[in-house]
Formats: structure tokens, C-alpha cells, sequence
């Protein structure tokens, strides 16, 4: 609430008059927007306010060979998004390269050189489009002044083309690689004399390719991984191959917290290949990004090492681990239930809740709970250190490469010059690989090998059992509706334990970050609302998974905004259209969200009309009213998160026997301007296969601190016959609004979407996720 | 001493006959193609090819696993394994890639022993191949698509 005060929001609010202004006249459009995020990134906001920044030198990013290949440095992590693909198709697309003869090269750890490279938050493309295309285009006009020169004639009168400069008045030509020398001679034009090409002149920037709901009417770019993929050749983290490698697993502490009392390793030394066991340290809690600590068996190769860790005694001190070792989540959830009903500290308000509540018509109130998931990349986490003379190299899949550095740093004690770090290929990360621990545990291991590369392997079990769980939640609603069924009063209550206690003492309540994603920023039209976060303390390792706290609030707030709607017996579409409300731009800060996803709320507020054309879209492609045989429902959800705008509509039938059949799943998207919409599809299309599983199949539990799920066989996520018979992606066209996030929007409507479907096929109320076997 | 032909090139090891066929591939002959998602032969991403058939490595002893293995780096020398690869590039069907080398390795296997397979028989012969990024609706079409092909040749 600190951040809500007057003197902000005026300020704000004029800035904004002034911004609109610019942006009105059609013409001055790309020149207008062009300089506001030129401005917004010099400000707290954006890529300016991440640490490293950002980087549009064209030394840094783009080298071209005197053969011509055009190599891009791609400085974010590849994790199935698609990034090295796009980031080098935008800055191809600017400088003019044939797309057959760009390559793409990954950066190592070197946040000073490269600018920001924490890979989440989906903000790689709407933080690096601005600088990526002003080091292309400062790339190509070095190139045009190199041909220009060397042809004796005015600059102006030469131009770029595909892969080469040309002077039409004499009709020469040189190519990309002839002139790739002189051009690096030259000096780095400065931002003020960039000019980017008009959209008219752009090949693949914002141009669908490749499949399109069902068919290809045009080829896609080639991907940039994708050869390599197909045929094995793809290196990924357990892919590092270095001469002598050892291979090493950890026995961990089955409770967070706990510690080694005791080890007898006498029978693991003695399986063929085991070579050593050793203790590593853990560290107190708060544990951050450090080891759980247990003990590492080393070996000639995995398998060896697993069978030597299946063979060790260890004793664990559970008195280490504190309360962590009472948890258990049947007990957790009923005690965060209890205290929902009780009034927690006020985060928003508007009008008097309580009192609207009571003089309700009809009252509607309902409780919703979300369990622990465990992202679960397909490739589990994986490292490989090698420790030299006092200097480390680490070869890792990681989202967070300059976490990664501190994190061997620190547990070597050495500095961060002395620490290499190499990221490859991520097999999936969702935040999992956010958090560098195994890659410091293989320091740990490696200190003891000088010389001798160490690749710190996880099991599946390790990866369910010690992940970082996405939190358990707890939320609890109430409207009030008049007598012709309109809202009143909305009063919400959210629990669950907080990422901070990662960090910090856990202070038992919602971060500001947390509540703003999609909590405070409920963006429904009642006159009073509560919103409201009573305390819930952590007992495991919570960490993000893919769109956090989203999830939970979605979830929660559609399957009730439905909930409603049943009760005033009107249609879901139209009253959710009603709930939010005519047309009009919320600003964060009049919600209390000083957040936003770290953009300005100026050129990123929450937008009602964008929210409405997501959900008119959908529904609109689903054939939203048409009847359905019995056993079989439409459901609809929405969701604004990373300042993108999502809406999904589910077609489904539960039988008899309680099995879920999804006929067809729509999904309108609005991320403002596209880069590369081949890709935005995919991540749509894979947003609502996994939150698929976040219904009906995906759940950890805990007893006495232990995970009760270990593996696919307990641990359940989507399969072939659980994704949805057809699958539609619908991209609003949208290219004025600011950039918005693409890897995480499209995931947390689609729980709660398939829930309302379930509920319309059914009657039956999902209000415990996942719906497992609650329709048999 | 373990013998393995991998690709048509002879192996021998000197490993415990219960090593999984997996752990031999990569860690052993070192080729990384093959990947480890579960170790319990639920997630498919050790698919390879044991005389034709799909199998989980990492659940298959290199006691038995005698006869011709394939891996995903055998399949561009396949004629149904090459059109497979060409149909995922065609429909951009991986995301992170991880778990394709065993979907490639499994539709191929199924291809080649029905080469224009029911759309249902599809989704059951994929169910054992889990993939994390969610992309088995382009799987499934790039299956359709090289059976359609075969369909039409
Ligand atoms: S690793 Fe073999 S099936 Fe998962
Ligand atoms: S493409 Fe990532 S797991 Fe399948």
C-alpha cells in the first residue's frame, strides 16, 4: 500500500497525458514509440531497471565473417521458447542477412559485456527487441559506409540489400563478407543517426510462417537448433563431453533443512566404478540458490554412481530441519483454510466490502486450493565444473548465468573473474533452472578433483523430490450480487508461502512482485472490493515455476467470476464482459501494484478493451453458445499477466467412468507486436497442454517433510492422449500497444478454463486442484 | 565383455552386464543423443531401436540388448527415420528438443512397422513419450503428415 499515494499517481497520470499525445498522430507512431522506449529504458523501468541492463553495441552481438556468415552472440537462454531463433531473426531482419547464412552463438556468464541474461520473467524479446535491431541497424549502416567508401560516392546513395550493399546508380555491388572488414573499421554510428528499416521493408519480423492451427501455408525460417535437434546432435547440459570426466549423484536430506548425522559408505565403495563418497555441507536456512547438502557418491559413469548412492547408509538429523519436518500438506491446507475465514492484512480496498456483503441479494462464496507442483524440465538438472589452479569452468543448462557465477564463487571462495560459466542448451528450465544449487554442488564435488571435470547428475526422483516447489495456495472469495444478479462487493483472500522466505526470515505474507501477478490487478468493475493476505508460513523450498503466482490467482478468480455468473444465471461470457466493465485503462498504481512486471504502467497499464477482444476472440472461434451433446461443456477463462492478455475456451466431455476428453481447446493471445508469431504459437499451443496437467493430474505432497511423489509414475504430467483432439491459437494483431511477455501468459487461464468446462459437461464445482479422480 | 553394434559399428565394453543399455551409450561410447528423462521407462526420452523395435534403454540390461540397436544419430540414414526428421523441422514441432530424439525414435519405429496409422493408433503408441513443453499436437501432426506422404507416393 505505500506505493498507493496521490502524489504518484498525479504524477503519472499527467506523464501519461503527455505520452498519449505522442503516440495519437498515426504518422509519428513508430517515431513516437521508437523514442518512448528509448526513454523507458534509461528509466527504473524495463530492461533499464534489470541489473546489467541492456547492450546494443553491434561489436557485442553480431560478427560477420569475411565469408559471410553472420554469427549472432545470443546472450538469454535457449529453453524451448525459441529465443536463439527470434532474438537472431530480428537482428538478421535489420541488418539485411540471408537467414540461410546466420548462425547463432551462445554467450557465456558475463552480465557487464552482454547486458541483463536472467532468462525469465518472459522478458527476453520485449527487453532485447529495441536493442538487438539498433545493433543491427548500426551493423548495416558500418556495412553501407564501408561500401560507400570504398566506391568514392556519398553514403546516401548506396543501400543495404539481402546479405549485400548496393549502388544502383552504377549497378556495383559487394557482398556482406567483402565488406565485413572495412566495416568493422568503422565506427559505431551513434543512436541518434540510426534509422530502422520501415515495417514495409521487414521479411520476417511479425510474419506468420510455418503451422498454423492445422495447416503450412508458407514454410518458417528455418530454426536455428532445429537440425541439430532432429538428428541428436543438440548439446544440452549432460551432453558436455570432456575427456576424463567423473560422474557424481547426491543422496539429500529427505526434509528441508535436515543434515547428514550420519554415513556408512562401505557398502557404496564397493559397487564396480564407485570411486569416492563425500559429505557436502548444506546451509541454514533461509537455503537461497546454496545445496541442500547430503551425500556425493563419485564414479566412472551415472549409473555407477546411482548404484552406489542406492547403497549408502546414511542417518539424518530431522532436528536440523525444525517444524519442516511436521509438514504435511493435508494438515497445511486445512489449517490455511481455517484461516481464511478470518480478515488478513488489507492490500486493496475500494467501498465497504463488509457491509455491501451483508446486503447482498445473493451471496456467493467459495474456497479454492492449488497444491506444490515440481516444474519438471524434461531434462533434469544437470552440471559440469572442472576446478583448475584456482579458477573454475562450469558447463550448465541455466536460466541465470550470473546467479551461477556468484554461486561457485562464493562456495570456492574466489572471485567471480575466476569463474567461467558456459550455458548450453536448456531442456526445459520453468523456472527450475532459475536457481543455480546443482551447478554449485558440482563446484563442491569438483573441488575435491583438480583438474578433473565432475558432471553432478540428477535423478527424476532428486528433480519431484527437491525441487522448488511452486507454493501451495490457499484462496478464499465472497461476492454479493443485487437482485438482478450484478456485483457488488468482492472480497478476496489469499494464502500461501512466499518465494521471500528463499531469501530472507519468511515473512509469511505475499511480496509485492507476488501479489501483483493478477492479485491486487484484478481488474473487475465492483463497486467494493477487498482483496486481502493473511499469513502462511513456508516449509519447503518455494521457487517460481512457470508464470508463479498467476496460477493460484487465475485460477481462483475465474473459477469464482464463473461461480457468479452461475448464481445470476446468465451467461459466463457476458457477465465476465459485464464484471469488467466498459473500455478503459487501469493504472497499476491505482490498484496498488507498483510492480507491473518491472514496465512502465504508463506504456504497459491494464488494458479493459484488450482483455475484452481476448475473450470475445475465443470465444467467438470456439462457437461460444452452441449446444453440446450431454456429458460435454465450454468453458472460458482469462488472464493479464506479463503484460500480455490471454483468454481460453476448452470443449469438454467426462464420462461416465470420470475420464476427461478434450475435444478442443481456442486460445486468443494479445502480446501487442509479434516478433516472431511461428514461435508465440508454440508457446501458446505448450502453455495449455501443461496447464492441462496443472487440472487434472499434477500434484506434490508432503508428510512428515518427506515428497510423497517421485517419479512420472506418482508425479503426473500431460501425455499425447491428455492434449486436446484440436488445438487453435488466435493472435490478436495488435502492433501499437507495448511489447508484452510471451513464455508465461498463455499458461494461467488454462486450469481454470478446463475446470468451468468441467463444471458445464458435469455441474460438478472443481474447487481442489488437480481434479485427479474427484468425477469417477 | 559387452558386445554392441550401435549403427551398424561394433562395441566392446567393459562393463557390468546389468549396466542399463543407457548409461552404456552415453557414458561409455559416448554418444549424447539418447537421453535420460526418468530411468523408469516412463518418459520415453531413451528411446532406441533394438532390431526395429522401440525400446526403453534405460530400462533394457546390456545383457539383452543384443542385436542391431539404432540411435537418433542412425536416423538420418533411415529412410522413414530421415522423413521424420524432415516433417518435425517442416511443422517446427520441438520447443526445447529434449525429449525428440525419443518421439523421433518411437514414430519412426511405428511408421515403419504401419506406415499410415490411425490417428488413434498414433496416440497410443506416443502415450509412453512424455514432453514437458507440450508439443504433441505438432507430433501428432508430423506423424499424419509422413504417413500422408506415404499414402500419396
Ligand atoms: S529415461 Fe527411459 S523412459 Fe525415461
Ligand atoms: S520439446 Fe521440450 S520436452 Fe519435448
Amino acid at each position: 500500500m505505500s506505493r498507493f499515494n496521490d502524489t504518484l499517481l498525479l504524477a503519472n497520470v499527467s506523464r501519461r497525458g503527455i505520452l498519449k499525445g505522442m503516440a495519437a498522430g498515426s504518422a509519428l507512431l513508430l517515431a513516437a514509440r521508437w523514442d518512448l522506449s528509448w526513454a523507458n529504458e534509461q528509466a527504473q523501468f524495463g530492461a533499464g531497471a534489470m541489473p546489467g541492463g541492456w547492450v546494443d553495441d553491434p561489436n557485442v552481438f553480431i560478427h560477420i565473417n569475411t565469408d559471410g556468415i553472420v554469427t549472432f552472440i545470443n546472450n538469454r537462454a535457449e529453453m524451448g521458447q525459441g529465443i536463439r531463433t527470434s532474438l537472431a531473426m530480428v537482428a538478421a531482419d535489420e541488418l539485411g542477412a540471408d537467414w540461410e547464412q546466420v548462425r547463432a552463438q551462445q554467450a557465456n556468464a558475463d552480465q557487464e559485456k552482454y547486458g541483463n541474461q536472467n532468462t525469465d520473467g518472459s522478458r527476453s524479446m520485449r527487453h532485447w527487441y529495441d536493442p538487438i535491431r539498433r545493433a543491427a541497424a548500426a551493423a548495416r549502416m558500418m556495412l553501407e559506409q564501408a561500401a560507400a567508401n570504398q566506391w568514392g560516392v556519398p553514403v546516401h546513395e548506396v543501400q543495404a540489400e539481402v546479405h549485400k550493399v548496393v549502388h544502383p546508380a552504377s549497378g556495383r555491388e559487394l557482398g556482406f563478407g567483402e565488406l565485413a572488414n572495412a566495416a568493422s573499421e568503422r565506427e559505431v554510428p551513434n543512436r541518434e543517426a540510426l534509422v530502422l528499416k520501415p515495417d514495409s521493408a521487414l521479411r520476417f519480423i511479425g510474419k506468420e510462417s510455418g503451422l498454423i492451427n492445422g495447416d503450412v501455408k508458407s514454410a518458417h525460417p528455418k530454426a536455428i537448433d532445429g537440425e541439430d535437434i532432429v538428428t541428436g546432435k543438440a548439446v544440452f547440459g549432460a551432453d558436455v563431453d570432456l575427456e576424463g570426466t567423473l560422474y557424481a549423484v547426491i543422496a539429500r536430506p529427505p526434509v528441508y533443512g535436515a543434515k547428514v548425522k550420519s554415513v556408512d559408505d562401505s557398502d557404496a565403495l564397493n559397487v564396480t566404478g564407485v570411486n569416492r563418497v563425500l559429505r557436502i555441507e548444506g546451509t541454514d536456512q533461509p537455503g537461497a540458490f546454496n545445496p541442500l547438502g547430503g551425500v556425493a557418491v563419485v564414479a566412472s559413469n551415472t549409473w555407477a554412481a546411482m548404484e552406489g548412492r542406492r547403497a549408502l547408509k546414511i542417518e539424518w538429523d530431522l532436528e536440523a530441519a525444525g517444524d519442516n519436518a511436521n509438514y504435511t500438506t493435508d494438515a497445511y491446507r486445512k489449517a490455511l483454510e481455517e484461516a481464511a475465514q478470518s480478515p488478513g492484512k488489507v492490500i486493496r480496498q475500494s467501498g465497504d466490502v463488509d457491509k455491501a456483503l451483508e446486503e447482498a441479494a445473493t451471496r456467493v462464496s467459495a474456497t479454492y486450493y492449488m497444491p506444490h507442483m515440481a516444474q519438471a524440465p524434461m531434462e533434469p538438472p544437470v552440471a559440469v565444473v572442472r576446478i583448475t589452479e584456482g579458477k573454475a569452468e562450469a558447463w550448465a543448462p541455466i536460466q541465470n548465468p550470473r546467479a551461477t557465477r556468484e554461486g561457485i564463487a562464493a562456495a570456492l571462495g574466489i572471485d567471480q573473474e575466476n569463474v567461467t560459466v558456459h550455458q548450453t542448451l536448456l531442456g526445459g528450465g520453468f523456472g527450475r533452472k532459475s536457481k543455480p544449487d546443482f551447478v554449485t554442488e558440482a563446484a563442491r564435488v569438483a573441488q575435491h578433483f583438480e583438474g578433473q571435470p565432475i558432471k553432478l547428475q540428477w535423478s527424476r526422483e532428486d528433480d519431484i523430490q527437491h525441487a522448488y516447489f511452486h507454493a501451495v495456495s490457499v484462496d478464499h472469495l465472497d461476492a454479493g450480487l443485487d437482485s438482478g444478479g450484478n456485483a457488488t462487493s468482492w472480497r478476496h483472500r489469499t494464502l500461501s508461502p512466499s518465494i521471500t522466505s528463499l531469501f530472507a526470515p519468511d515473512p509469511e505474507h505475499k511480496a509485492e512482485f507476488e501479489l501483483g501477478m493478477g492479485f491486487n490487478t484484478m481488474p473487475f468493475n465492483i463497486p467494493s472490493i477487498r482483496l486481502e493476505n493473511p499469513p502462511a508460513p513456508a516449509h519447503v523450498r518455494i521457487g517460481w515455476f512457470r508464470s508463479v503466482y498467476n496460477l493460484p490467482h487465475a485460477w481462483a478468480i475465474q473459477s469464482f467470476a464463473h461461480e457468479m455468473a452461475v448464481a445470476a444465471g446468465k451467461d459466463h461470457r457476458d457477465y465476465v464482459l459485464e464484471l469488467l466493465g466498459p473500455d478503459r485503462q487501469v493504472h497499476n498504481l491505482t490498484v496498488g501494484d507498483g510492480w507491473n512486471y518491472g514496465e512502465d504502467p504508463d506504456l504497459h497499464p491494464i488494458d479493459i478493451a484488450r482483455m475484452r477482444r481476448v475473450i470475445e476472440r475465443a470465444t467467438d472461434e470456439a462457437g461460444w453458445g452452441r449446444e453440446t451433446s450431454s456429458g460435454r461443456g465450454l468453458g472460458l477463462a482469462f488472464h493479464h499477466s506479463f503484460v500480455s492478455y490471454t483468454a481460453v475456451v476448452f470443449d469438454a466431455e467426462v464420462s461416465d467412468e470420470g475420464e476427461v476428453t478434450i475435444h478442443r481447446a481456442d486460445i486468443a493471445f494479445d502480446c501487442g507486436p509479434q516478433a516472431n508469431p511461428e514461435r508465440i504459437r508454440s508457446q501458446m499451443e505448450g502453455s495449455v497442454v501443461m496447464g492441462i496437467g496443472v487440472a487434472l493430474q499434477s500434484e506434490v505432497t508432503f508428510k512428515d517433510g518427506v515428497a510423497q511423489q517421485s517419479n512420472f509414475d506418482s508425479y503426473l504430467i500431460p501425455r499425447m492422449p491428455n492434449a486436446p483432439k484440436v488445438l487453435r491459437v488466435h493472435l490478436i494483431d495488435n502492433p501499437n500497444d507495448a511489447m508484452g511477455g510471451v513464455g508465461e501468459p498463455g499458461f494461467p487461464p488454462v486450469a481454470p478454463a478446463l475446470c468451468n468446462a468441467i463444471y458445464a459437461a458435469t455441474g460438478k464445482r472443481i474447487r481442489r486442484l488437480p481434479v485427479g479422480n474427484q468425477l469417477s | 565383455m559387452i558386445n554392441l553394434t550401435i549403427n551398424g559399428q561394433q562395441h566392446e565394453l567393459d562393463i557390468p552386464d546389468n549396466m542399463p543399455l543407457l548409461w552404456a551409450i552415453r557414458d561409455v561410447v559416448g554418444m549424447k543423443g539418447t537421453k535420460f528423462g526418468c530411468g523408469i521407462a516412463q518418459c520415453g526420452a531413451c528411446t532406441v531401436h533394438l532390431n526395429g523395435v522401440a525400446t526403453r534403454s534405460c530400462v533394457t540390461p546390456v545383457s539383452a540388448a543384443t542385436g542391431e540397436i539404432t540411435t537418433i544419430e542412425g536416423m538420418a540414414d533411415d529412410p522413414v527415420g530421415k522423413k521424420v526428421q524432415q516433417a518435425w523441422l517442416d511443422l517446427g514441432v520441438a520447443q526445447c528438443g529434449y525429449c525428440q530424439g525419443g518421439q523421433i525414435m518411437n514414430a519412426t519405429a511405428l511408421l515403419k512397422r504401419t506406415p499410415e496409422p490411425e490417428t488413434q493408433a498414433i496416440v497410443d503408441e506416443m502415450a509412453g513419450n512424455l514432453c514437458r513443453c507440450g508439443t504433441y499436437n505438432r507430433i501428432l501432426a508430423a506423424i499424419e503428415r509422413v504417413s500422408t506422404e506415404e499414402a500419396s507416393s
